[in-house]
């Protein structure tokens, strides 16, 4: 396929995947709205006025970028687990199998419908975080780069889940068990400079929160990590699961017997 | 030029069974080519490796002299694929689900629209392009599978039992319509249980049983290795005692009804001027089974003693 053929391919999977969750826009865009303005009020609002000041920022301003990482991170994975696995278990998987579309562009389109999700329902929770605090923005350039490639490293995620998965229970074990720890865990409702010595190291491990300090650092200014390395590291596991993603895809692993 | 050669192509999947063990097959440009063979032969693993839906074990396929380990994606855009079960979005409408699938072939949109009415008009589908694909008939749904396999226009068409619970009107018509592609050009290849359909279509046959290929060759001469022939005759008036013809073994069914054996080196037309002088009027005939039944059933029995 030449680059124009590749784009076409490519166009069509994004818009399938884009129709996809626009028509059922109360399943996969309104939940996420309502679930983040709630921890607004609650969380930011309510709880959050009888709290001390964290790095000069009022508590709500403080965890409204974790919020809406958190929404863009649940919802990119959602889509892409969703899709693919659904596509893996009514078969029509098999269109893009046996369609002369290389490997590299069936991931790029899943993800670029998981990214698409993504960012809508990230600027619906941003426009909703409007109504209860000013969002500075000290670094616009930074906070996209680190919102989109979020939501690229989760779309991929959810693509290696759904490659993986074998049922629909197997696309909700890793939400369940290991996504929501780790984002709960990552920072968004407290500083990592809150916790004792050990649990402080024990946070590096999670990639989470180099995202949640990296999308802080672009909207409020202040990171507990270096903004350098925090997006060095998104990079480096969107590399890694990319090439992940290509490998299964390339040997077949749970769509080619 | 071959539209597909498979030399010693095997197939071990995890578990170890065992699906092929060395399949062999040519397949002309052009032909109109039956690969039969009984329920768990290996048509469909085959089938799936040509078209990348299986990993292969060993051995070679090439689509049009590409090969697939070396020249996949061209290999793939030669084939369009009918499977044997229903695997398009349920939830998609017609029309996306075959402009859709000329998407993934890098086909633009307005050459996409084109080709999906030309083929769901050809396919009588045309009224249902706004449907959804789960709200069609068993019948329409096999014809919209057909409709997305040529929407690229392959040069070669798989079709793994295209007929499959589909009633005797449609088969028709799609039968129809696969001679007519294939007589505008595209190699097809068709796996069926119904071998009517294959001795009316097809002008070469394979037939695999156990993962292997038992016979390759073409129809006509496969059939001329059928010694026998069984006709069954329907008499005007009732009969009150057999014919006895020379070299013929014949069997009254019931008192309008005959059954006659013919063997290769003779002809019906005796049995014919005999019942002619006898005065006795032949009605309709017909054969007791299908030709190209009796030697599938041979061969496969065979190989399984």
């Amino acid at each position: 396929m030449n680059l124009q053929q590749q784009y076409i391919a490519l166009n069509v999977i994004l818009v399938k995947e884009i129709r996809r969750f626009i028509r059922i826009w109360v399943q996969t865009i309104l939940p996420a709205v309502i679930t983040m303005s709630l921890y607004f009020v609650i969380f930011g609002n309510l709880i959050g006025s009888q709290l001390n000041d964290i790095h000069g920022f009022k508590y709500i301003d403080y965890i409204v970028p974790g919020i809406i990482l958190m929404a863009i991170i649940n919802n990119s994975y959602a889509n892409v687990v969703s899709s693919f696995f659904s596509a893996k278990f009514q078969r029509h998987v098999e269109e893009l199998l046996v369609s002369p579309m290389p490997n590299y562009l069936i991931i790029i389109g899943y993800v670029s419908g998981g990214v698409a999700r993504g960012l809508i329902v990230g600027l619906a929770v941003t426009v909703v975080a409007t109504f209860f605090i000013q969002i500075p923005f000290a670094n616009i350039p930074v906070t996209l780069l680190a919102v989109v490639l979020t939501s690229v490293l989760f779309s991929l995620g959810g693509f290696i889940n759904a490659v993986y998965a074998k049922s629909f229970d197997d696309i909700s074990i890793i939400p369940t068990f290991v996504l929501t720890p780790l984002t709960y865990l990552g920072g968004i409702f407290y500083s990592v400079d809150m916790l004792p010595g050990f649990w402080q190291s024990v946070s590096l491990v999670n990639p989470i929160l180099y995202m949640i300090n990296a999308a802080r650092y672009g909207m409020l200014g202040v990171s507990d990590i270096n903004i350098d390395i925090a997006l060095g590291m998104i990079i480096l596991f969107v590399i890694l699961l990319f090439l992940l993603a290509l490998y299964l895809l390339n040997k077949g692993v749970g769509i080619r017997s | 030029m071959y539209a597909l050669s498979i030399r010693d192509l095997t197939k071990t999947y995890k578990g170890g069974i065992q699906a092929l063990r060395g399949v062999d097959l040519d397949i002309p440009e052009g032909d109109f080519f039956a690969l039969l063979g009984p329920n768990g032969a290996g048509k469909s693993t085959t089938i799936g490796i040509i078209c990348s839906l299986v990993n292969k074990s060993s051995g070679t396929v090439k689509v049009f002299e590409h090969d697939i380990d070396t020249d996949l994606e061209l290999a793939k855009s030669c084939i369009g694929l009918v499977p044997q079960e229903f695997n398009f979005n349920q939830f998609e409408p017609v029309e996306e689900i075959v402009a859709g699938q000329a998407g993934y072939y890098g086909i633009d949109r307005k050459t996409a629209s084109q080709r999906a009415e030309k083929y769901l008009k050809q396919l009588s589908l045309w009224d249902k392009r706004r449907s959804m694909a789960r709200e069609l008939s068993g019948g329409m749904k096999r014809r919209l599978m057909i409709a997305r396999a040529l929407i690229h226009e392959p040069r070669l068409l798989i079709l793994d039992e295209p007929t499959a619970g589909v009633d005797i009107e449609i088969r028709r018509s799609m039968w129809k319509f696969l001679k007519e592609i294939n007589q505008q050009g595209t190699t097809i290849i068709l796996t069926t249980h119904y071998l009517e359909e294959a001795e009316n279509l097809c002008r070469n046959i394979a037939i695999i049983n156990n993962g292997k290929t038992v016979e390759s060759t073409e129809m006509k001469s496969l059939l001329k290795q059928l010694h026998v022939e069984t006709f069954i005759l329907q008499l005007r008036g009732p009969l009150s005692k057999v014919p006895n013809i020379d070299g013929f073994e014949i069997r009254q069914l019931d008192e309008h009804t005959l059954e006659i054996d013919v063997k290769q080196e003779k002809t019906i037309n005796e049995v014919f001027s005999v019942l002619m002088q006898e005065g006795i009027v032949v009605e309709s005939m017909r054969n007791k089974s299908n030709r190209l039944e009796e030697l599938f059933i041979n061969m496969v029995e065979k190989q399984t003693l």
